[in-house]
């Protein structure tokens, strides 16, 4: 549901009247717009967001890890239009183990955000064309950017990888 | 049919499986590795390249060579100590790094207001940085093309700049001059005379520079009609910057989303639409054009007042005031032992570098350290591109392809 100050905003007003249950709530801080949106309708969202709405790029996708808290993971879509200079920001709270529909059907460019967020949060996203690390090494074990992953002092796991591209 | 099986590694063909020349109605494909040790790819980037002949049929960017877990060091460092982090970045546009990251903390903190001066001063110096890191660009992208002078008369012009960066904040290249709440250090004296002699003489140099290359038949041939790909390709794929602007698109995140008083210069937004390796070139060279007189303007219209925003419990205190002022003592030692709190939330900031969008997403828990920075890098996205660019293509034009997309590999990997 949306609260009342969004319902006339242009993006979220369209978004909600697409698929009521995919906006789960909104708000707009520092003039920004974020919209929450049910993980299982993410792709049909983006698909709207992109053809109807004019948000024809992809400007990032990246994850918050929040743990303790849960669900543990938010995973961030920031979106931008050219023709209307407008932002906005979508995002999904998931938890962890829980699959994310890729977005690569709407935007190649996912592709290696999708990557660099499994690389680095360990978040598998269903459908990626080519879901490998992309930063860390491929037979490096755990997820970096974790928040109990330590900075200092992981074990090193490094193995030699025949199978690079 | 008979395929030619190739090692990857060696690159030795198994023996008994040479065939006779002009056989035709075979495939031979052979895998190169270009890379991660490989001049034209300015840092360590390995692209697998696999070969029909001279004609490329896939390619596979492998990233990550340079990886330093910056981000996540953000989040151990205070607000305040992160800046040095963003310089190391983008090594070639450190101070717009600097920037991006400081007026994401400022919109996070709300309520700061950054005085006229500082925001000038952070113009003219980002549109600076904005001459040197495409003068790096120009010189080694003439070089991997075979013009070598250009390198060299680049990097006296590149180093004329880095003087005035090091008459400013002390460092040539890793700044960390621009802070959220303003700048780090008062302007330095004398620093007028220093930019306007380098702002004087530059337009004509960027004449010699465009002139030299357009005579050079090597350089046109090379450039001409190479590195296509699509405006729906890239704009699919998250390219931005220059590259975007060659073909045709006059988006300017400086102009569209003006921030630090962007609004109150004059100029104009360089596009061209060839879409190839030379728009991409003369985009560039208008730039270089547009940010002197950006400089220029700030030179000569300079607000005078403070360099910082009234916020003692962010910006250092003056040394001689620490050391005659409690208050300012305190303020010190507590930026440096424990730091800034920044209130809960989050915010997008993105600016216009050298190479297109940086957009830095700060997450905040209203403690003295970052929840989370995410760097949103321009060389990350106009990376993803190059499969789409060079297959196709000849191997030789991949040198040239990849050089007008002018990435830097700390900023593909962070």
């Amino acid at each position: 549901m949306l609260p009342d100050p969004l319902k006339s905003n242009r993006t979220a007003a369209a978004l909600e009247a697409f698929d009521s249950a995919a906006v789960l709530g909104g708000h707009t801080d520092r003039d920004e717009l974020t919209l929450l949106i049910a993980p299982e309708r993410i792709l049909a969202t983006c698909r709207v967001a992109r053809n109807d709405l004019g948000f024809i790029r992809l400007s990032a996708i990246t994850a918050v890890d929040w743990f303790p808290g849960e669900p543990r993971f938010e995973v961030v879509y920031l979106l931008h239009s050219i023709d209307h200079n407008e932002r906005v920001r979508l995002k999904c709270r998931v938890a962890d183990g829980q699959e994310m529909d890729s977005v690569t059907p709407v935007w190649r460019g996912a592709n290696w955000y999708e990557r660099e967020v499994f690389d680095m949060f360990g978040i598998r996203f269903r459908n990626h064309p080519d879901l490998r690390r992309i930063l860390m090494p491929l037979g490096w074990e755990g997820h970096p950017m974790r928040k109990d992953y330590p900075v200092h002092g992981h074990k090193y796991s490094y193995q030699s990888d025949q199978e690079r591209p | 049919m008979k395929e030619l099986k190739v090692h990857t590694d060696t690159m030795v063909a198994e023996p008994g499986e040479r065939l006779a020349p002009g056989t035709s109605d075979v495939t031979r494909r052979m895998t190169l590795n270009m890379g991660p040790q490989h001049p034209s790819t300015h840092g360590v980037l390995r692209v697998v390249i696999e070969l029909d002949g001279e004609t490329i049929t896939k390619a596979v960017p492998d990233i990550g060579f340079l990886h330093t877990g910056i981000e996540k060091e953000c989040e151990v460092k205070t607000w305040h100590q992160a800046v040095t982090l963003t310089d190391r970045v983008d090594y070639l546009a450190n101070l717009s790094n600097n920037l991006c990251y400081a007026l994401a903390v400022e919109k996070l903190m709300g309520d700061l207001e950054i005085p006229p001066k500082a925001q000038w001063m952070r113009v003219m110096l980002v549109e600076l940085q904005r001459i040197a890191s495409h003068l790096v660009w120009l010189g080694t992208h003439a070089l991997d093309l075979g013009a070598m002078t250009m390198f060299f008369y680049c990097f006296r012009e590149r180093e004329d700049v880095l003087r005035i960066f090091e008459m400013f904040s002390g460092q040539r290249m890793m700044t960390s001059y621009i802070r959220p709440g303003g700048l780090a250090l008062e302007p330095p004296r004398g620093w007028q005379q220093r930019v306007r002699k380098f702002i004087d003489a530059f337009p004509s140099k960027v004449d010699e520079y465009e002139n030299l290359l357009n005579t050079n038949p090597i350089w046109m041939q090379r450039t001409k009609g190479v590195g296509f790909i699509s405006v729906e390709n890239m704009l699919d794929l998250g390219v931005t910057g220059p590259m975007l602007r060659g073909a045709g698109i006059a988006w300017d995140i400086r102009k569209s989303e003006p921030y630090s008083s962007y609004d109150k210069f004059d100029f104009d937004v360089a596009v061209r639409t060839g879409n190839d390796v030379y728009a991409r070139f003369q985009v560039r060279m208008e730039e270089l054009r547009q940010s002197a007189r950006i400089v220029k303007q700030a030179l000569e219209g300079m607000p005078e007042g403070p360099w910082t925003a009234n916020a003692p419990h962010m910006m250092l205190p003056d040394r001689e005031k620490m050391k005659t002022q409690m208050e300012a003592l305190i303020y010190h030692f507590k930026i440096v032992t424990e730091g800034y709190r920044v209130p809960a939330g989050e915010a997008y900031q993105a600016i216009e570098s050298p190479r297109g969008e940086i957009g830095y997403y700060v997450v905040s828990d209203g403690t003295a350290h970052p929840w989370r920075v995410f760097m949103r890098t321009p060389s990350f996205g106009n990376l993803q591109s190059l499969p789409a660019m060079i297959e196709g293509a000849l191997i030789a034009d991949t040198i040239a392809a990849m050089g007008s997309m002018d990435f830097v590999l700390g900023d593909v990997d962070r």
